[in-house]
């Protein structure tokens, strides 16, 4: 196990310097500075631009540079914001889609394991026709139709919620649901499929010939096996809900993480691009991490010590 | 199925604590007792809230408000005195003296100087400011030495800027030449004093507590990438002439979701300068909310450039047959719907003139539409190339769907009257910036608002040394004429001279004016005195709410 953790470790390290490479090298390439509008600045001020934010060394000595306060935990600060650090912006921002992004996650779990019960234990009934109809909606209808939908129904025409912002705790509800919509379809699929699998397979027999109760046999054994799929998605799925979606927190009005994305690359924000790509690759790698230890937790097949590198 | 009942008690306990939520929230009334809160969006944070580092519309808009200089404009674009009571200019145009009033304070309580101007001037023009060089400094070059000093030349330093406190309710401003619109530059931001205690806090205006400001209100509260607020400044010296007790700014960055605010009393203004409202919703407001739904023309251009280096666009009779065979009137009225006015020149209505309006005094008749003259250009330009049809032309913009609606537009025109194949694409913000300023383009789109009120914002933009050109237009005529409109505060010469340098940028169609842009705005009823000024920035300071 130990071993394990730090292979795991030092190949985080090793996928952290060669994305930050990467990122820095493709970053630099795409014409522009963070000092671009449509009215040019006079070339001498552009130039003590340049030169306050270090941008007129040569590139090589740049990235060094920044390697350099890399190792130091150091991100800089933006070149767009004056005086705001990237740890500042991204801590700020992390507060709201961590916030919205826990909750949407929580429910997209609940509703996304319920529906894809109720779909599997009414195999080719109703009911499992009516889930699956939802659960193909969820995934193909776009979070920039779901979330203006919710908007204008609950906000705009029964004034249930505010349309934007969170200031109030029931602003929370629109922007959670809009962003769980997806990850629940998803997950209710995962289950029903893996669901109808595990039913039919060989242990469950064994298991209700055994005389164990509907109860047990349905949590124990089916839903213990079946929600293995579900805890691979959900790793990968948490680090995108958690960062930010560019387009529920546009649409609401939230200050989150989200829109950092794009905006900084427009915006020439160098080092807030390398930033949020840093943020987010770590958050990715430790979520990936989380979710095998968690695998070793719920499959007890799958031994730490007899993986490698995976 | 119990399985079942847990989904049925989850729904209803989530749609039961909306309901018990929905019912305890209190919305935020616009007019209370003690003063109205007015809420705006401003749709992305602030980058900097430091008059002298100010450059776009977002942090101009929360800068008025916090900060006052010297003079101010009312609503009809006049000149008033504010924090200079009075001032006297010497007979030859070039010394400014103005006097402070007595009871000019900042938001702790210090007395504004004559000092703080100079100050705040001066530190503007520092080239070694923190964290970087203002990046409009050069709107202080009017002042005697204060482009060398910005641009560290040789042996200049601060002491030689031509701006000097005399004692703490004079200031002296000498200038390199008469400016007539000087005054007028007084309520730009960088032209606002700062306090001096920002010498030992280089990150002042990035935080509620440190924030010092002359100005109507003073900073409040302050939600990182969420919301601003700004409230009553009770030590403004005309406190009693501010009836907003708060100002509140949003940054929601979504038209439709600022609409909707609008719509449920969560904003009390939508739209521009800083918002936007869905340009295909126009039509249904403005018949739905006709005393809220405002169109105003505000002085920016919209154009399309020609890459005069480049065949067959240095060809002046092609350029004149491409600018000839649109139809502006049919843009304005089907892609853009703002109510914006076709553009024959490159000065918008608004901008002053000697004694009126100058668009008035020098009308934009440089040229007509006219297919057929346009035919018969396109032919003997093409002739005069040698070629015998008119190559693909090639037009760039930005990412952004009006952009590309008015390319496509403008691309249909073209082939119905002229019959010539024409290529849309758009480019990514900084690669489109990178392609204009490197002349790396056929015909290109082009935006351009005033910065100060006088033709020459415009007229100085085609200037062969101006950093905005990108056309490759050079012409020798049009800079003596730039030079002999800065020589004098003869106005009817200065206009004159700038009309003719502007008949000679549209006649030669380095440019194909567009149209001049409209700023369309929503407001709730009751709010008065909050104005769209000339160039399209909104002047909430002396706002207030009746309610009827």
């Amino acid at each position: 196990m130990v071993r394990y953790v730090l292979q795991k470790l030092l190949f985080m390290i090793v996928s952290i310097f060669v994305l930050a490479s990467a990122t820095f090298f493709l970053m630099k390439a795409i014409p522009g500075n963070p000092f671009q509008s449509e009215k040019n600045i006079p070339p001498a001020i552009q130039e003590r631009l340049n030169e306050a934010y270090g941008l007129n060394d040569p590139l090589g000595v740049q990235y060094l540079h920044y390697l350099n306060n890399l190792i130091h935990f150091n991100l800089g600060m933006s070149m767009k914001q004056q005086y705001v650090t990237v740890v500042d912006i991204i801590k700020t921002g992390f507060i709201y889609s961590l916030q919205i992004g826990i909750f949407a996650i929580i429910l997209a779990i609940a509703a996304g394991v319920l529906f894809g019960l109720i779909a599997a234990l009414n195999h080719r009934k109703f009911l499992d026709g009516f889930t699956i109809l939802l659960a193909v909606l969820g995934v193909s209808i776009p979070s920039f139709v779901v979330a203006p939908f919710l908007q204008y129904v609950f906000g705009v025409k029964l004034r249930w919620f505010d349309v934007a912002g969170l200031n109030d705790p029931t602003d929370f509800i629109m922007p959670v649901i809009a962003l769980s919509f997806l990850p629940a379809a998803f997950i209710a699929r995962l289950v029903r499929s893996s669901m109808l699998e595990v039913l039919s397979a060989d242990y469950m027999k064994t298991a209700r010939a055994k005389g164990l109760s509907g109860r047990v046999i349905l949590v124990r054994h089916a839903l213990r096996n079946a929600i293995l799929p579900v805890v691979t998605y959900i790793g990968p799925m948490t680090a995108n809900i958690i960062t930010g979606s560019v387009v529920i927190e546009q649409i609401f009005g939230i200050g989150g993480l989200g829109k950092f994305f794009v905006n900084s690359i427009t915006n020439r924000d160098y080092t807030l691009i390398m930033g949020l790509t840093l943020f987010y690759a770590v958050i990715l790698m430790l979520a990936r991490f989380l979710t095998d230890i968690a695998y070793g937790f719920v499959d007890p097949r799958i031994k730490m010590t007899s993986r490698k590198g995976g | 199925m119990s399985k079942k009942k847990y989904g049925f008690t989850m729904i209803s306990v989530l749609l039961a604590l909306a309901l018990v939520a929905v019912g305890c929230t209190p919305k935020q009334e616009s007019g209370s007792s003690e003063g109205s809160v007015f809420r705006m969006n401003l749709a992305t944070e602030p980058p900097s809230l430091d008059p002298a580092q100010v450059q776009d519309q977002v942090s101009a808009t929360v800068v008025n408000g916090l900060f006052e200089g010297l003079t101010r404009k009312n609503e009809k674009g006049e000149v008033e005195p504010a924090v200079a009571k009075e001032w006297k200019i010497s007979d030859d145009g070039k010394t400014y003296t103005f006097t402070i009033r007595d009871d000019a304070k900042w938001s702790n309580g210090d007395p504004v100087t004559a000092g703080d101007f100079e100050y705040a001037w001066k530190r503007a023009l520092d080239p070694n400011l923190k964290p970087a060089a203002s990046a409009y400094a050069y709107q202080l070059y009017y002042i005697k030495n204060a482009e060398a000093y910005n641009t560290a030349a040789d042996g200049v330093t601060a002491d030689d800027v031509g701006v000097k406190a005399v004692d703490d309710h004079t200031l002296q401003v000498e200038l390199n030449s008469p400016t007539p619109y000087f005054l007028g530059l007084m309520s730009f931001t960088v032209f606002y004093p700062v306090h001096k205690s920002v010498k030992e806090n280089e990150q002042w205006a990035t935080d509620v507590s440190t924030l010092v400001s002359n100005g109507p209100f003073k900073m409040s509260e302050w939600k990182k990438n969420n919301s601003i607020t700004i409230a009553k400044n009770d030590n403004y010296y005309a406190k009693d002439d501010i009836k907003l007790s708060k100002v509140v700014f949003s940054e929601v960055n979504d038209s439709n979701t600022e609409l909707s605010m609008y719509q449920t009393g969560e904003l009390d203004y939508a739209g521009m300068p800083t918002g936007l409202i869905p340009n295909e919703q126009f039509p249904t407001l403005k018949q739905n909310n006709p005393d809220e739904f405002k169109i105003q023309g505000s002085a920016s251009i919209y154009y399309y450039l020609f890459n005069t280096t480049q065949k067959p666009y240095d060809n002046e009779k092609i350029r004149q047959a491409l600018s000839m065979a649109i139809s502006r009137q049919d843009i304005v009225d089907n892609v853009t719907k703002g109510e914006q006015k076709p553009a024959y020149g490159i000065v918008p209505p608004g901008i002053k003139g000697e004694k009126e309006d100058y668009r008035t005094e020098h009308p934009d008749n440089y040229f007509k539409e006219d297919v057929e003259e346009a035919k018969k250009l396109l032919a003997e330009g093409l002739k005069e190339e040698g070629l015998t049809a008119m190559p693909t032309v090639k037009v760039t913009y930005n990412t952004n769907e009006l952009h590309q609606a008015v390319a496509e537009a403008i691309a249909e025109m073209w082939s119905k009257n002229l019959g010539i194949k024409t290529e849309v694409s758009k480019q990514e913000w900084g690669v489109f910036l990178d392609n204009r300023n490197h002349l790396n383009y056929d015909v290109a789109r082009g935006g351009w608002g005033a910065d100060y009120d006088d033709p020459m914002t415009f007229i100085d933009l085609f200037s062969s040394k101006s950093g905005n050109n990108n056309t490759g237009f050079a012409n020798k005529e049009y800079d003596a004429l730039i030079k002999e409109a800065y020589s004098t505060d003869d106005q009817a010469k200065r206009m004159e001279a700038m009309s003719k340098a502007e008949s000679l940028v549209v006649g030669t169609r380095a440019i194909m004016p567009i149209y001049y842009y409209s700023t369309v705005y929503m407001i709730k009823p009751g709010f008065k005195g909050i104005f769209i000024d000339y160039k399209g920035d909104i002047d909430y300071n002396r706002g207030y709410y009746e309610a009827k």
